[in-house]
């Protein structure tokens, strides 16, 4: 008899945790549908006609795949492409060099001023954008580089968040293993190449992710300081062919899709690396 | 001599030789830390540190596009902007961005998290999912958006009407929220509780749904933070699921709100990317319809540009102090308060 009431105890809870869970799920689930909805939107308009999309037809009744050809010759969306890549691959590997750098001199080394130089250094994360800009516009303009790679690079060239960061991952390794690169004869060059680097991996992808990512998605920069299309990277493409496609949004969606399409893949590959980078970033303090 | 080297560099009291040989090894590590932070510290000096000051000394002087500073004017440009009716309106629009979507923004994703949080299955697929829209584009994504909000051609309004409720203008809309719902009982509202327009609030829509995922995945982070002993502890004391998010999940949590409360903040009084490109594929001016979506950003943005009377560097540039002044005090007055409100264990 005590068993059957403990059974139907059991049984009760467990369907108190059933109706539980399913509610969880449905606003999880409503949720995510949000979430994924503009994507879903975004690739179904871009394979539609212009009559299917302007009648609302939810889904195409065949993929126009022209649709990305035709929008790859009313714009070099190829060319911006090219130029997100180079700017993003070389504003990472600088943000990189720059970064491990002073990062391993704030970490490992004994220097005149090292507490003062890295307030400094931090006191310039406090710099919004909006006033380093018009200076900054005018000294691309003086070095003569509007218009140019470098202007889309330099400026982003050392990021005192990355240097943080990877100070914090820099200074955790033991001193024993730096104690035995010295004795085996080793420089402090050395010793960051050959044994704080490897170490370091994750701190440098999700700087890398990052830095890639930023430079990636952005546009207020890239549309001050760039004027003939051969220069936009794909962001600031992407923002003139809103007006060059006019009405045609069939043609504006796979236009955005070639835009986002590269991220979406990176993300793919190294979500975790993306979600445990930002998970890290801001909750030491 | 190994003896000092293991040391490491710190001079240390020791025989004159020693010291010596110590000292030179400091200058010399000093030598190369120098050498390791150029790079980086020449770019700072340039693109960072040397604008800081050269935007304030912009600001005091007359400037010409192509000679430079022309006359000093002292703080007439700030003066200006106190009388200045577009910049006040633009701080509003501002702060109605602001106070929307950040509390929005923290309210629903604290509450995703903490549904996630509860052992739910599937967790790491719900959190890529939700995380996506943060890592997209927003040139694409606000295009995307202003497409669904066309009020000719877009989903939204296809939707509404099949519910038999009214289309809207959404982003062409200037009319103030508040205005648009008292018209249903023929209500005038005056000026100041029309509140922000429909065309600002989808773009606070857009941004809720752009910016949720960062959120959640920090409360995530900050939720796996908190010792599940205090859990158990409380529970076995008898306190209900509520009374577990009240009094551990939420002040333990507190650091957490504390930073996603600042950096949404600096975020959102930053606002340019989202609001020009939606404007632009809603084929509104930056400023949207009449400017009533026109932040502090695309204001001073649009004063350099020369599309509010002739390009003025030196007048962008005191907006852009006034900005910076007002993101700071924000920042100090969050830092103030946050004493009262949250707990560092």
């Amino acid at each position: 008899m005590a068993s059957v009431a403990v059974d139907a105890r059991n049984q009760a809870a467990r369907r108190q945790r059933t109706l539980r869970q399913i509610t969880t799920h449905t606003i999880l689930i409503i949720g995510a549908i949000v979430a994924m909805f503009p994507f879903l939107w975004m690739v179904l308009t871009s394979l539609k006609t212009f009559q299917e999309y302007a009648t609302q037809q939810f889904f195409p009744a065949s993929p126009q795949w022209v649709n990305y050809a035709t929008a790859l010759t009313m714009a070099p969306f190829g060319r911006y492409l090219a130029n997100t890549v180079f700017i993003s691959v070389t504003t990472t590997a600088l943000v990189l060099f720059t970064s491990c750098l002073a990062a391993y001199a704030f970490a490992r080394m004994t220097f005149f001023g090292r507490e003062v130089i890295f307030v400094i250094f931090l006191t310039t994360l406090m710099i919004p954008f909006e006033i380093t800009m018009i200076p900054n516009f005018l000294t691309i303009r003086d070095l003569d580089w509007i218009d140019r790679y470098p202007a889309l690079i330099f400026p982003f060239g050392a990021s005192v968040f990355a240097i943080f960061l990877l100070r914090q991952f820099f200074a955790q390794i033991p001193s024993d293993y730096y104690d035995a690169a010295v004795l085996d004869g080793a420089s402090h060059l050395r010793f960051l190449a050959a044994i704080v680097l490897p170490l370091s991996q994750p701190a440098l992808v999700s700087v890398a992710l990052f830095t890639f990512l930023g430079s990636w998605n952005s546009l207020l920069w890239p549309l001050i300081v760039t004027n003939s299309p051969e220069m936009r990277p794909i962001q600031v493409g992407l923002y003139t062919f809103i007006n060059e496609a006019s009405t045609n949004t069939h043609l504006l969606m796979a236009a955005s899709v070639i835009a986002v399409a590269p991220i979406l893949v990176l993300y793919f590959f190294a979500q975790k690396q993306f979600i445990e980078g930002i998970s890290g970033s801001g909750l030491k303090g | 001599m190994q003896n000092i080297e293991l040391q490491g560099a710190r001079p240390q009291v020791r025989t004159t030789p020693q010291r010596m040989a110590g000292r030179r090894r400091y200058w010399r590590e000093t030598m190369l830390a120098y050498l390791f932070l150029a790079p980086a510290a020449i770019l700072l000096f340039v693109f960072s540190i040397r604008p800081l000051f050269y935007a304030f000394y912009m600001s005091l002087n007359t400037w010409s596009l192509r000679r430079g500073p022309v006359d000093f004017i002292g703080l007439a440009n700030y003066q200006r902007l106190f009388q200045d009716d577009k910049f006040w309106s633009s701080l509003l629009v501002t702060f109605y961005y602001a106070l929307f979507t950040i509390p929005v923004t923290l309210g629903i994703g604290l509450l995703v998290a903490y549904l996630l949080f509860q052992g739910v299955r599937g967790l790491s697929v719900y959190r890529t999912l939700y995380f996506l829209p943060f890592i997209t584009s927003l040139v694409a994504a606000s295009t995307v958006w202003a497409t669904l909000f066309n009020p000719q051609s877009g989903f939204i309004n296809k939707t509404l009407n099949a519910l038999g409720l009214p289309a809207q203008k959404w982003l062409q809309e200037p009319n103030g929220v508040f205005q648009l719902a008292a018209n249903n009982f023929g209500v005038r509202l005056p000026e100041w509780a029309a509140g922000p327009s429909l065309a600002l609030v989808t773009i606070m829509i857009f941004v809720i749904w752009q910016r949720l995922g960062y959120d959640v995945v920090i409360y995530l982070a900050g939720l796996s933070n908190i010792p599940k002993e205090l859990y158990e502890a409380a529970r076995i004391d008898g306190a209900d699921g509520w009374q577990l998010f009240r009094h551990i999940t939420v002040p333990l949590l507190s650091p957490t709100i504390f930073f996603l409360i600042v950096i949404s903040t600096i975020g959102a009084l930053q606002a340019f990317t989202q609001i020009i490109t939606m404007n632009q594929a809603a084929a509104q001016t930056k400023g949207g319809p009449l400017d009533t979506t026109m932040t502090t950003t695309i204001y001073l943005f649009r004063v350099f540009y020369g599309e509010a009377g002739p390009p003025n560097y030196s007048y962008a540039t005191a907006i852009a102090f006034v900005l910076f002044l007002i993101i700071l005090g924000l920042t100090l007055l969050q830092r103030w308060g946050s004493s009262r409100w949250v707990h560092y264990s």
